[in-house]
């Protein structure tokens, strides 16, 4: 039995002053999103039907590029953040902790493994 | 993790059928949830028929009926009977909200009883509130003020004043926190849309001077941004309010002191 009031429970260690950073960058990746995955979208597309050749030439062009690895980064970090939200939502303790490092850790290898392909093609 | 299956001792039990009214014809069949703490068994329905021809039309009337005329054991909160009180919040059909001002014609077929859904059961329809109204009173749901006290009163304009309406008129009836997903897994530290809502009343106060040292005590991953916007709690609420307008606009509020 702990002689603790509910008061002391309810106030648990106080606020981390923290949050609004992470809310903030997610409302400015969902606005780069609304212009970027069309644009992604439409990058693929132009590049359909294609052979191998045409295709690594169209991806080495400076913009098509660009766009590509604008687009890998935002939308990587975008769901590294989101993960990130789920993971504090289900996993407490130790595991969560664990489990948001792993994340992290995952998230900056995609972006680093997918621009190294990027500037492979384009350089 | 949390725990998506509920603990041995929480799994429901047939429970008993209570014989129909004498002479009755027009009776409605109730499926309420049953727990007693003293009797070691674990939770199980009851059904009960209400005569409605003998009894008024809201639940919390049937709820009276059992209590006066089937079985006296039947425990749940009930005060003012108009939806000013908040006592008796209870899930009826699947909805958490107040038998009071709930029509049984708005349920279709059986009306099933459960208390509000994933807190700790004091007895039958009653829920354990303790930690929720000490989240309450930790937003400090007072006014704060640093300037001396005027000789009459706080004044406030009109406009101000109007900023509050669709705020004060929470009953604290826990419909809103209870129906929602984030406060089901982290209740202990998310405050929940009732005691946000609550928060937002006092920021926006005209008269209140603590409002920065609120937003503060806010700016927390857990007390407040857990809230995905899951809008539980606007579309449950029996008073028809929007507790997670209140809390958007609280986010807001911390971006533009930030950004």
């Amino acid at each position: 039995m702990r002689f603790m009031t509910d008061r002391k429970r309810a106030a648990g260690l106080g606020s981390g002053r923290e949050g609004t950073h992470h809310h903030w960058q997610m409302m400015v990746s969902s606005i780069l999103l609304v212009p970027l995955v069309p644009i992604l979208v439409l990058l693929f597309a132009s590049a359909l039907g294609g052979n191998h050749a045409e295709v690594l030439a169209f991806f080495s062009r400076p913009i098509p590029a660009i766009l590509m690895a604008l687009s890998l980064i935002v939308v990587i970090q975008h769901l590294m953040r989101e993960a990130h939200a789920a993971i504090e939502d289900y996993i407490h303790g130790t595991a969560g902790k664990l489990t948001l490092i792993a994340t992290t850790a995952f998230a900056y290898t995609m972006i680093a493994a997918g621009l190294f392909a990027i500037a492979r093609i384009a350089l | 993790m949390v725990q998506l299956t509920l603990p041995k001792n929480s799994r429901m039990m047939t429970g008993k059928t209570w014989p129909k009214p004498e002479g009755a014809t027009n009776v409605r069949k109730f499926s309420i949830y049953r727990w007693n703490p003293d009797d070691g068994k674990n939770p199980q329905v009851d059904t009960y028929f209400v005569d409605l021809d003998d009894c008024g039309p809201m639940v919390l009337d049937a709820l009276i009926y059992i209590k006066n005329k089937i079985d006296p054991t039947l425990t749940f909160r009930r005060s003012c009977r108009e939806g000013i009180c908040g006592s008796c919040a209870m899930n009826i059909d699947g909805i958490n909200t107040l038998a009071c001002i709930y029509g049984m014609d708005e349920v279709k077929g059986d009306v099933k009883i459960y208390p509000l859904p994933h807190m700790p059961v004091v007895k039958d329809l009653i829920p354990d509130l303790t930690h929720f109204y000490a989240q309450h009173a930790s937003i400090m749901p007072w006014l704060e003020t640093k300037t001396n006290r005027p000789a009459k009163e706080w004044k406030q304009s009109i406009e101000d004043r109007k900023k509050l309406d669709g705020l004060y008129e929470c009953v604290m009836c826990a419909s809103c926190s209870t129906s929602c997903p984030s406060y089901w897994w982290n209740g202990d530290r998310y405050l929940g849309p009732a005691a946000l809502l609550h928060a937002y009343r006092w920021i926006i106060d005209s008269r209140d001077e603590a409002t920065g040292e609120r937003l503060d005590d806010l700016e927390d991953p857990f007390k407040l941004y857990r809230c995905h916007t899951i809008m539980n709690c606007a579309k449950t609420c029996p008073k028809g309010l929007n507790p997670a307008e209140a809390i958007a606009n609280i986010k807001k509020m911390m971006v533009e002191r930030t950004v």
